[in-house]
C-alpha cells in the first residue's frame, strides 16, 4: 500500500497528524479520543456530532457533521455536543394548526432579522430561514415539509442572533401538521376497530395452534401482491 | 439536490459500471426468479455467518451455560463486572422511582409514555443522548396490516416464515395484532407518515412480505418516530437522565429486580436508582463486530443490557442468530458498513455481479439475500474488489427512477441520496457497491407477552429481547416490535409497580456471579463488562498497526 496522505488538524487547538481520507469523527479516534459526547449513529441521522471548524488563515467558520465530513489540512475544529435550547411543553391534541399555536410557545420566531445564518449553517442543506418564515405565516404544510429532514443537531440555533430554536419550531409544526391537517387514514381506523373488537383473535389462535407442516404449506402457497406497473415512458 | 460531477468511483470501477449500464435495459421489468425453499436452506447453510462454527462458543457460566453464543459476546458474559472493586452503600439511594427504564431509544420512550399513563413516577436513563439509538437510523419503514387486502393473519404468516417458523407464536400474535394500534397511536401524535391526499397510507413491500404493508416517512421513518416519541416524553415531563448508563442491576433480598447502579459518564460517579419495576431497553450488540463484520449499528450498541441482565439471572434465547443486512455500503471506505436501506430494494433496485448480471431476487428475506451476496463474492468470486481490498456487489439504484419516473429517488430516498452525495456518488445515475453488514441481534432475553423476563419485575423490550422474530427478522418488524412491546411493558410495569412492596437492595447476585467467573477459570483478566463504548483507532482499515 502506498504511503498515506496525512494532514494536520487541530482538535480544540491541539495539533494531530491524521490520514486525509478520514472523517472528522474517525480522525478524532485515530488521534486517540474515545468519544462519549459528540458521537451517535455515525451515519448522519442523529445530529450528535455537530462540529464547527475553520481552516487556518481563513476567517470563515464552517460546520459539518463529524461523521460525514472529511478532514482538511489545517482544520481547527471543536464539537458542539449540546446546546442549551428552550423547549416548550405542550399537548399536541389541544392545539390548533395555525401560526398562533407556534408563536404562543416560540414568539421569538417574529424576531428573525433575515440574516440567513441558520440556512448557511445547516448540515442537511435545509432552507431553515424559509421554513421559519412559513411558520411565521402559519403555513404548516410548507414548514413541516421543508423542515422534515432536520436532524436536530442544534447548529442553526447556535448561530441565530434572534435566539430562535429552529429545530423545536420545526418539530412543533410537523406534529401540528401530522396531527391536525394531514388526512386521517380511514383504512387504519377500520382495522383498529376490528382489532379492538377481536375480529382476528380466533384466527390468530388457530394459526398459533397450527402444526409446522400446515404453517409451512400456508406460507409457501401464500399469494404475493404484485409490483406496480412500470412507467417506461 | 445538485451533486458535483466529480465522481468517487475509480476508473477501474467506472469500467465495470459500464457493464451494469449495458445490461440495464434488458433487466428492466424482468422479475428474477425467487429461490425454492431447498435452495434457500442450501445457501444459508453454506454461506450465512450464523453457520460459521468458529464464530461461536458455548458460554461457560450463568443461566444459559452451555448455549452457543458469539465469541465476542461470550467474552463479555464471562468477564468480571466493571464495578467489582467499587464500594457502594446500598442504603444511599440517589433516585427512588416506581418504574426505571434503561435505554433511551424507541422502545424505552414508548414504555416511558405508557408507564406514565398509569399514573406512576418514571425515570428513563440512557447511556448517550435521549434518542441515540438504532431507532433513529431505521430508514426503511414499519409494518402493519391495515390495508383491505391484508390482515394480521397474513402478517403472522410472513413473520413466521421469515423467522423459519422458530418464532415464539404468542409474541408474533401480539406483534401483528397490535401493529395497527401502534400506527394509529403514532398518527395521533402527529407522526408524518407518507400518505395519499385522502389519508390512505402509501405502503410498499419489504423483503419477505406478501403484502405492501411497509409504512414510511420518506427514508427517515425511524428518525420521524423517534423524534415524535422523544418530544412527547419531554412534553409529559418524564425525568430523563442522559450519559448515565446502568452498569449493573440491583435486586432485592428475594431476587426480584429493584433498580440499577448508574454511572455518570462525565463525572465517573456511581449513583443508585431504586425502582419497583425495571425495564431493559438497551438495544443490541452490533458494535461488538461479530466475526469482524462492519456494522450498521449505532455507536452505543455494545450489549450492555444483555450483560447486566444476564448477571442478574435473566434467561437469553436465540443468541446464536444474528441478522446481517444484505446491503451495507462497501464503498467508499469512509462509510463502510453504513446501511443502505432495504427501501432501495423495496423500490426495485437489484443486486448485480461483476458482469452486471442479477444473481438473486432482490426481495428474498434478509438472511437469504445476505448469504446469496456472500456466495457471489466469496464462493463464486463474482464480486467487485475496491481499492482497499473490500469486495462487494452492485445495487442498481438508477432502476428506481426508470421504474417510477425521474425525481422519485430524490423524493423517496433523500437521506440515501445525501449520504452518497457527500462522497460524490450520485445514486440516481450510478449503482452503489454493497456487502452484508452486521445489523440486528435476533436473540435476546426470553420474554412473555408483556415483556416480562425470567426475573420478576424485570422486563426486556426491543432488540435486547428475543423470540419475536425467531432466527430472522423481516424489515419493518423491528420498529414495530419496539413499539408494540414497549407499550405493553410500559403498561404492565406501570401497573405492577403499584403492587410491589419494596425490600432491602442487594448485589448478592453479582458476588455469586463473580465467584462463578473465577471458578470457571474463564475470567478474561484484561476485560471488564459492560464495555459501554467501542474502541476505535481506524488503523487496521488503513493498513496501519
Amino acid at each position: 500500500m502506498s504511503a498515506l496522505e496525512m494532514v494536520d488538524i487541530y482538535i480544540m487547538g491541539k495539533k494531530y497528524m491524521v490520514p486525509a481520507s478520514l472523517t472528522i469523527m474517525n480522525a478524532m479516534e485515530f488521534a486517540g479520543y474515545e468519544l462519549k459526547r459528540g458521537c451517535g449513529c455515525r451515519a448522519g441521522f442523529c445530529g450528535a456530532c455537530a462540529t464547527v471548524y475553520r481552516i487556518a488563515g481563513h476567517y470563515e467558520l464552517k460546520v459539518g457533521l463529524a461523521c460525514q465530513t472529511r478532514v482538511e489540512h489545517e482544520m481547527y475544529l471543536a464539537q458542539i455536543p449540546f446546546f442549551p435550547a428552550l423547549k416548550a411543553f405542550y399537548d399536541i391534541e389541544d392545539l390548533e394548526p395555525k401560526a398562533s399555536s407556534i408563536s404562543r410557545y416560540y414568539p421569538e420566531i417574529y424576531r428573525c432579522i433575515g440574516c440567513n445564518s441558520c440556512t448557511k449553517v445547516c448540515p442537511q442543506d435545509l432552507n431553515v430561514m424559509q421554513y421559519i418564515a412559513h411558520a411565521q405565516r402559519g403555513d404548516l404544510y410548507r414548514c413541516a415539509s421543508e423542515s422534515f429532514d432536520c436532524i436536530m443537531c442544534g447548529l442553526c440555533a447556535s448561530r441565530c442572533p434572534a435566539h430562535i430554536v429552529q429545530y423545536y419550531v420545526g418539530i412543533l409544526a410537523r406534529r401540528l401538521y401530522g396531527r391536525h391537517i394531514l388526512a386521517k387514514s380511514i383504512h387504519l381506523q377500520q382495522r383498529v376497530d376490528e382489532v379492538i373488537e377481536g375480529k382476528y383473535t380466533a384466527g390468530l389462535e388457530a394459526l398459533m395452534a397450527a402444526g409446522l407442516e400446515e404453517l409451512k404449506a400456508a406460507y409457501n402457497n401464500r399469494d404475493i401482491e404484485t409490483e406496480p406497473k412500470l412507467c417506461l415512458g | 439536490m445538485s451533486i458535483p460531477v466529480r465522481v468517487m468511483y475509480t476508473p477501474q470501477m467506472r469500467e465495470l459500471i459500464k457493464k451494469v449500464e449495458e445490461t440495464r435495459p434488458s433487466r428492466l421489468g424482468i422479475d428474477f426468479p425467487r429461490m425454492t425453499p431447498e435452495e434457500r436452506q442450501d445457501v444459508l447453510k453454506k454461506f450465512h455467518p450464523d453457520f460459521i462454527e468458529s464464530g461461536f462458543r458455548p458460554v461457560k457460566i450463568g443461566v444459559n451455560k452451555g448455549d452457543r453464543v458469539p465469541q465476542e459476546l461470550a467474552d463479555l458474559l464471562e468477564a468480571p463486572s466493571m464495578i467489582r472493586n467499587v464500594e457502594l452503600d446500598l442504603e444511599k439511594i440517589n433516585y427512588d422511582v416506581d418504574v426505571l427504564i434503561i435505554g433511551g431509544g424507541g422502545a424505552g420512550a414508548a414504555a416511558a409514555l405508557l408507564a406514565r399513563e398509569q399514573g406512576v413516577e418514571v425515570l428513563l436513563v440512557t447511556k448517550l443522548r435521549f434518542g441515540d439509538a438504532n431507532t433513529m437510523m431505521a430508514q426503511g419503514g414499519i409494518q402493519a396490516a391495515d390495508k383491505g387486502n391484508d390482515s394480521p393473519l397474513i402478517h403472522y404468516l410472513d413473520v413466521m416464515g421469515g423467522g423459519h417458523f422458530t418464532n415464539i407464536p404468542a409474541l408474533v400474535s401480539n406483534l401483528v395484532n397490535d401493529a395497527p394500534l401502534v400506527i394509529k397511536w403514532l398518527e395521533d401524535m402527529g407522526t408524518m407518515f407518507d400518505k395519499k391526499e385522502d389519508g390512505t397510507m402509501i405502503t410498499i413491500h419489504g423483503g419477505g412480505t406478501s403484502r405492501k404493508r411497509m409504512h414510511t416517512a420518506r427514508d427517515y421513518t425511524g428518525a420521524e418516530i423517534m423524534r415524535t416519541l422523544r418530544d412527547e416524553v419531554m412534553n409529559r415531563g418524564i425525568n430523563v437522565i442522559e450519559f448515565s448508563p446502568a452498569v449493573e442491576l440491583l435486586l432485592d433480598e428475594d431476587g426480584k429486580a429493584a433498580g440499577a447502579v448508574l454511572y455518570n459518564l462525565e463525572t465517573e460517579q456511581y449513583l443508585l436508582a431504586r425502582a419497583k419495576t425495571v425495564i431493559l431497553a438497551t438495544g443490541g450488540s452490533g458494535r461488538l463486530h461479530y466475526q469482524n463484520f462492519p456494522t450498521s449499528n449505532h455507536y452505543g450498541a455494545t450489549a450492555d443490557g444483555l450483560v447486566i441482565g444476564y448477571r442478574a439471572g435473566a434467561k437469553l434465547i436465540f443468541m446464536d442468530t444474528i441478522q446481517y443486512h444484505p446491503t451495507g455500503a462497501a464503498y467508499p471506505p469512509q462509510i463502510l458498513g453504513l446501511l443502505v436501506t432495504e427501501k432501495v430494494r423495496g423500490l426495485g433496485a437489484t443486486p448485480l455481479n461483476i458482469k452486471g448480471e442479477q444473481f438473486v431476487h432482490h426481495l428474498e428475506t434478509r438472511d437469504v439475500e445476505s448469504a446469496a451476496i456472500i456466495r457471489e463474492c466469496n464462493g463464486r468470486k463474482m464480486g467487485i474488489t475496491t481499492p482497499t481490498g473490500m469486495v462487494g456487489v452492485w445495487l442498481d439504484s438508477p432502476l428506481i427512477d426508470l421504474i417510477y419516473g425521474e425525481g422519485y429517488i430524490e423524493k423517496q430516498l433523500p437521506a440515501m441520496l445525501r449520504q452518497f452525495a457527500r462522497f460524490d456518488i450520485d445514486i440516481r445515475k450510478d449503482p452503489m457497491l454493497i456487502y452484508p453488514t452486521l445489523h440486528y441481534q435476533n436473540g435476546g432475553f426470553l420474554i412473555d407477552e408483556y415483556g416480562c423476563t425470567s426475573i420478576e419485575n424485570l422486563y426486556a423490550i426491543g432488540e435486547n429481547s428475543g423470540g419475536i422474530h425467531g432466527r430472522n427478522r423481516l424489515m419493518g418488524n423491528s420498529l414495530l416490535d419496539i413499539l408494540v412491546f414497549g407499550r405493553r411493558a410500559g403498561y404492565h410495569a406501570g401497573l405492577k409497580s403499584k403492587e410491589v412492596k419494596q425490600k432491602k437492595l442487594s448485589l448478592q447476585h453479582l458476588y455469586n456471579y463473580q465467584r462463578e467467573v473465577e471458578q470457571s477459570g474463564s475470567a478474561i483478566v484484561d476485560r471488564v463488562s459492560p464495555v459501554l463504548v467501542p474502541h476505535y483507532t481506524h488503523r487496521e482499515a488503513l493498513g496501519l498497526f
